[in-house]
């Protein structure tokens, strides 16, 4: 036979965990998942990436490693698990139209690998940044006029 | 006037409707500017193919550097540090002593049939594609510098030092060794190599490359017309890179 109090106590301590489970998950989300930036574009109507979300989220570095030695070694160069159609699609410019670095957790790659503490790297090699952004460089470089110069 | 806007009005009607068609023509993801000769990019590359270069040393001017500095642009190579920016191709200066004649020539990668660097390498690392492009394998090179020692040609460099904005076509990076691809990621769109274009832009059209295999290509009637040799061809390597003149 419980007293009428205690049992009081434990249904206040029972609903408060249950509050406190309910609305950790939403805490959770808001400060701890990674925020991962959004693709440019979908692979097709169908399928949102170059394979099914939860295949390429689980499997990426395999098809990304299997990729690499086609290309390398036999000179194939397929668009669909090419690393650099990865960074064009994945890596977009900010507000300010500056591309986000591989050491800032705003860029596709380290938003997700920050948070699961996997270090990778591809990209003291390979660019970080896609082909677009190079291009624009190039041509601010060699066609645009020089603002600085024409100010004075 | 009227008669003038109007046919160029239809004019441009016509140039739209035919990049439409054009436009239509290639299936979805496929480059329009691949010729029908071009490498589909899903087929590996084959031993019929052997890519080459020739240089006549004739016509390379003294003086002019358009093959290097197009090769450190399109692979981002100066890093503002000469003596350990890694040099893929350079300029070699001839002089006779006796007589005093002198000649510059571009030396690279002589992409050799039978490469020491790929006979000494440890890993793997160094190795000869099908198409007789000799290239690193940066993944599996652990920097050992054998290669380096290996090759009679001192085509390689060594990178010392963290690299960054590398080009995504061409990626590089510290404790790995490197030399000329004969710019391998143009070769598989069939194009030419960036140095190739920089001289023929210059006017000067010293470097021909082509397909040593095919006996129709440019290099390969050069060749079977004219003298041509080997540098350190005693060595028996059947270079990759042909000259003339020297």
């Amino acid at each position: 036979m419980i007293f009428p109090t205690l049992r009081r106590g434990m249904l206040a301590c029972i609903a408060g965990i249950l509050a406190f489970l309910c609305l950790s998950p939403a805490l959770l989300a808001g400060e701890l998942l990674p925020v991962v930036p959004p693709a440019k574009a979908r692979f097709s109507e169908e399928q949102a990436c170059v394979e099914p979300l939860d295949d390429i989220r689980k499997n990426h570095m395999e098809y990304l490693l299997h990729q690499r030695d086609d290309t390398v070694h036999d000179g194939i160069r397929t668009k669909q698990h090419s690393l650099t159609e990865c960074i064009d699609c994945h890596v977009g410019p900010d507000q300010n139209n500056e591309y986000p670095r591989i050491s800032s957790n705003d860029h596709f790659c380290s938003s997700c690998h920050t948070y699961a503490a996997v270090s990778i790297d591809c990209f003291q090699c390979h660019s970080d940044r896609p082909a677009e952004n190079l291009q624009f460089e190039t041509l601010s470089r060699g066609m645009m006029p020089d603002l600085n110069n024409a100010t004075k | 006037m009227t008669e003038n806007s109007n046919t160029d009005k239809s004019r441009r009607q016509f140039l739209g409707s035919a990049a439409v068609a054009a436009g239509m023509a290639v299936a979805p993801g496929v480059i329009l500017h691949q010729t029908a000769s071009a490498k589909p990019a899903d087929e590996a590359i084959s031993s019929k193919v052997r890519w080459g270069m020739l240089i006549d040393t004739a016509k390379c001017a003294n003086g002019c550097d358009a093959c290097v500095s197009a090769c450190d642009e399109e692979h981002n190579l100066g890093g503002g540090r000469s003596e350990t920016d890694a040099q893929w191709i350079r300029k070699v200066e001839l002089r006779d002593k006796q007589t005093g004649h002198s000649l510059t020539m571009p030396l690279l990668c002589q992409h050799c049939e039978f490469p020491p660097c790929v006979d000494v390498c440890p890993t793997g690392a160094s190795f000869r594609r099908e198409d007789g492009i000799v290239l690193v394998d940066k993944h599996i090179c652990i920097g050992c510098r054998y290669c380096m020692m290996a090759c009679p040609y001192k085509a390689r460099s060594f990178i010392h030092e963290d690299l960054h904005d590398q080009k995504p076509y061409s990626p590089r990076g510290k404790g790995t060794v490197e030399s000329c691809t004969f710019c391998v990621h143009r070769v598989d769109r069939d194009e030419t190599p960036a140095c190739v274009e920089a001289c023929d832009a210059e006017g000067h059209n010293a470097m021909i490359f082509g397909d040593m295999n095919n006996p129709d290509s440019e290099i390969s009637r050069q060749l079977a017309s004219y003298s041509s040799s080997q540098i350190r061809g005693d060595l028996g390597l059947n270079t990759g890179v042909r000259y003339r003149g020297i």
